[in-house]
């Protein structure tokens, strides 16, 4: 445990991916089989526990000390699972720390009575906060020590000395504590086999594109244009009569989509768009969305967000892996394969046509009628590429429409969490309308959090506590009035009614994209701008 | 009847003895203190009279200058002075060099007035000795449960460990520059590490005076001269304002660490930008600040800095009357 413990507590407090590597990797190297496993396990967030739940800690902790100091120091502190770790008040008598392998063990399997118990005891037989915190991060699930699986992986490959993709390909047919992985990573045994039928393949992901810099030194002939449609990526495999959808994550939404499954009649693997398709026509993303928040689906909704899979690629036909083949022939490849599919629920990505960077441009700014009006963007795909996992720098290229932006006056804002948990970084912010009695006043369009610069974040806290107005537990109201107030130019990536929102308007995606210390509120926009910018988008 | 508030009370300035007409660690320049230990907060230069440890006389010297004060009495530890038919004590507190509580005794009452203090070893200090008394004036810089501070010498260790495994960076300890950096200096050394430690120039002088005062530092360099590959896989001591300054753009991909009881808290450590928090304090933590007051047993505790409520809570629910004294002027959110 306390090797675990030390590993999460440096994770969650540096910020390079190289160093993080090298933290995840020496501990895969120096740990020993199956607590290691189990590690990976949990940094991969394949390990969830239900047992456990963090209300019966706090009960815990309560019944062990004075109610008044423990509420003085969450209070100070801030994180419950943080602040038992610190005041936890053992009792004497533990005297042997729990082994990670088994403190897994007992919670996957032990009844949630047996777990508030044996917790108890590991709490008091842990020597140090950082070791209580790790548990407590452990049992809850979210260990947040900004990990993600992908890197996690690529730890494991590291320390093997194999490449990333190599690990994720195998992983959908490793099961923690994945003692087969560490014994082929190692040298002592073979690759373990990873021919389960319809496995997911790690997939190839795009960068952004730098418009001043790269296409002085692309030659537009060397690529392929396609829309960014504005759905989710997604992966169908078909293979050994196994049926399987997974998010470009590798997790597994088959169940909840039996529609777009049954699209694909022949065996293969197809790289495409997730989209909710009614009537020939692209709907807006947030239909998409009511399908992807259940895990199941009934036969309403499945005729009220009828999905489909636009493709870009084929990765598989039948027994045939197509990856090594430069895109161009994958693509020829794709067009016949998806002509012997029936349904509607598959199509093709078509690919757009252009001579020059400017006409590509042109076409990006202005989409023609129909379901481009919708893309994000577009795509740009080398055509000698192959289809390698991860981002590789130079083969594929996303480049997107530029954002909507609109100026919003800052209204409420709330102290955040974690590293933030002493700032007020949340923050609400509005346009100007009219109220019931025909006064301009302002109203809520939505929230942001991101967007900014911790220096920038310092001045916008200092700016809420020198301006506030009424305070709501965490929350504050800061003065906007037309002279005294703060602008944001609030970015965002689309726009929809809302019936949850009093001004009507939903934003998708918003972020702070200037402070706009310069203006003065009264100058900020109005609803009405909202209004017409959801109409045009609503025409497309 | 003697009440304890005759003899020592919160003034403005600071407590105040009316009865030896002195102030104990004053925030403001008065004509007659006693300091308890060097650090700024309870050491200020322009008293009429100081009187102090030898040690702290030497350390308000270093910064202040020699003419710090119109008049100065050294009080090695355990001899009684006397303040116009007070008696004044010095007892080692455990806190930095020097540091020490002031025991106050007159017509058969006696208030120990504790400064800043630890109970654990510390290389570069004697320890603390608890001093029977009618009132304890305690600080309470770490005053609530969610204090325990680590063994140092597994701090230490976790260091030493990340020196190993991120060979071609520099790790750049912040440290108060009186009493934390020579701490972690010995402690460095106790741990086996004989190499050269890098020094920021602000800690020059007090490593100086701590050498000439009996703490061996080893070798030490100024962290200047050398060219920045030069640096990796070296320890840095430097005050906690260079972790985020220019001057730390010399070292290679420095990992910074912080070496003060704050770093107990998470969110403090993000806050700073430290990668490697160490957890390492020379004030009490919450079990020695109770620990202490159990082993007293004071008539009365007197709290004079820090989170006085859940101290005083404390105390009243083992029994034992406390009470805030809400001085002015002490650096309770400090660099520790």
């Amino acid at each position: 445990m306390r090797a675990f413990a030390e590993l999460l507590d440096r994770l969650s407090l540096t910020a390079s991916r190289n160093a993080k590597l090298t933290l995840v990797r020496d501990y895969l190297r120096a740990t020993p089989d199956p607590d290691r496993g189990w590690a990976l396990a949990a940094l991969t967030g394949e390990l969830t526990f239900d047992a456990a739940k963090p209300a019966f800690i706090r009960k815990a902790v309560e019944a062990r000390m004075d109610g008044q100091l423990f509420a003085w120091s969450y209070d100070y502190v801030g994180d419950l699972a943080e602040t038992v770790s610190l005041v936890w008040p053992a009792r004497p008598g533990a005297n042997r720390e729990p082994a990670l392998n088994e403190v897994i063990e007992a919670l996957r399997t032990a009844s949630r009575a047996e777990v508030q118990r044996l917790i108890e005891g590991w709490l008091d037989a842990l020597p140090t906060p950082r070791e209580r915190w790790a548990l407590l991060k452990l049992m809850t699930g979210a260990l947040r020590v900004g990990m993600t699986a992908r890197l996690a992986k690529r730890a494991a490959a590291e320390m093997g000395g194999v490449e990333a993709a190599e690990v994720e390909e195998l992983w959908h047919a490793l099961h923690p504590p994945y003692e087969d992985l560490f014994a082929w990573l190692e040298g002592r045994s073979e690759r373990p086999s990873a021919d389960n039928p319809a496995r997911f393949r790690p997939v190839m992901l795009a960068q952004a594109l730098d418009e001043a810099v790269d296409f002085a030194r692309l030659d537009p002939s060397d690529y392929t244009a396609e829309w960014k449609w504005d759905g989710i990526r997604v992966q169908l495999a078909h293979e050994g009569g196994q049926r399987r959808l997974y998010t470009r994550t590798g997790d597994d939404i088959s169940r909840a989509f039996p529609d777009v499954l049954e699209a694909l009649a022949d065996e293969g693997v197809v790289d495409g768009e997730l989209l909710v398709v009614r009537d020939g026509a692209l709907a807006p993303f947030a239909d998409l969305q009511q399908r992807l928040n259940r895990k199941t689906v009934d036969a309403k909704m499945l005729e009220t967000f009828p999905a489909a899979i636009r493709a870009y690629d084929l990765l598989h036909e039948g027994d045939e892996d197509l990856r090594p083949l430069p895109f161009a022939e994958r693509r020829r490849r794709l067009e016949a394969f998806l002509a012997r599919q029936p349904g509607a629920r598959l199509d093709i990505s078509p690919l757009q046509p252009f001579g020059t960077w400017a006409e590509l441009a042109a076409l990006r700014a202005d989409p023609p009628e129909g379901d481009a009006r919708l893309a994000e963007g577009v795509m740009l795909k080398r055509r000698d590429s192959p289809y390698e996992a991860g981002r590789p720098k130079g083969p594929w290229f996303k480049w997107k429409r530029d954002p909507f932006t609109v100026d919003a006056v800052l209204m409420y804002a709330q102290r955040g969490h974690g590293k933030r948990s002493s700032f007020y970084s949340d923050y609400t912010f509005g346009v100007w309308t009219r109220d019931d009695a025909g006064q301009r006043a302002l109203t809520p369009v939505g929230k942001a959090y991101f967007g900014f610069t911790d220096e920038e974040l310092k001045g916008i806290d200092k700016f809420v506590r020198d301006n506030t107005v009424e305070r709501f537990g965490p929350v504050r109201s800061v003065r906007a009035e037309p002279h005294r107030g703060l602008v944001f130019e609030v970015a965002f990536e689309g726009l929809q009614r809302s019936a949850r929102h009093k001004s009507g308007v939903a934003m998708r995606f918003p972020r702070i994209s200037r402070i706009r210390w310069d203006k003065p509120p009264g100058e900020a926009d109005d609803l009405e701008a909202l209004e017409r910018l959801l109409a045009q988008i609503e025409r497309r | 009847m003697i009440r304890p508030q005759d003899l020592l009370c919160p003034r403005p300035e600071g407590l105040y003895c009316p009865p030896g007409d002195f102030y104990v660690d004053p925030a403001r320049p008065v004509d007659r203190a006693v300091v308890t230990h060097g650090h700024s907060d309870h050491a200020r230069a322009g008293h009429g009279a100081v009187l102090a440890t030898p040690e702290t006389l030497d350390i308000m010297a270093e910064r202040y200058g020699q003419g710090f004060a119109a008049q100065v009495q050294a009080a090695p530890y355990g001899e009684p002075a006397e303040r116009d038919g007070v008696e004044v004590t010095l007892v080692p507190a455990g806190h930095v060099l020097g540091s020490a509580q002031a025991v106050v005794r007159w017509k058969g009452l006696t208030i120990v007035v504790s400064g800043d203090y630890k109970r654990r070893r510390d290389p570069t200090c004697p320890p603390f000795e608890p001093v029977p008394c009618d009132v304890f004036i305690s600080e309470a810089t770490f005053g609530l449960p969610v204090f325990r501070h680590p063994d140092d010498r597994e701090e230490i260790a976790r260091l030493l460990r990340s020196v190993a495994q991120f060979p071609e960076r520099s790790h750049i300890v912040g440290a108060y520059a009186l009493g934390k950096a020579q701490r972690i200096i010995r402690l460095l050394r106790e741990a086996g590490w004989d190499r050269t430690i890098h020094i920021h120039g602000a800690l020059e002088r007090l490593n100086a005076l701590y050498e000439r005062r009996g703490v061996d530092l080893g070798p030490l360099a100024p962290a200047t001269t050398a060219k920045k590959a030069d640096f990796a896989g070296a320890v840095v001591i430097a005050p906690p304002s260079a972790l985020q300054d220019r001057w730390s753009r010399r070292f290679p991909d420095p990992v910074g660490a912080f070496a003060s009881g704050w770093m107990q808290i998470r969110a403090r450590a993000r806050q700073r930008g430290v990668e490697l928090p160490l957890v390492i304090s020379d004030h009490a933590d919450w079990d020695e600040l109770t620990a202490t007051v159990d082993e007293i047993r004071p008539g009365e505790l007197w709290i004079t800095h820090g989170r006085e409520e859940a101290l005083a809570r404390w105390a009243q629910l083992h029994g034992i009357t406390a009470r805030a004294l809400a001085l002015v002027g002490y650096d309770d959110e400090g660099e520790d």
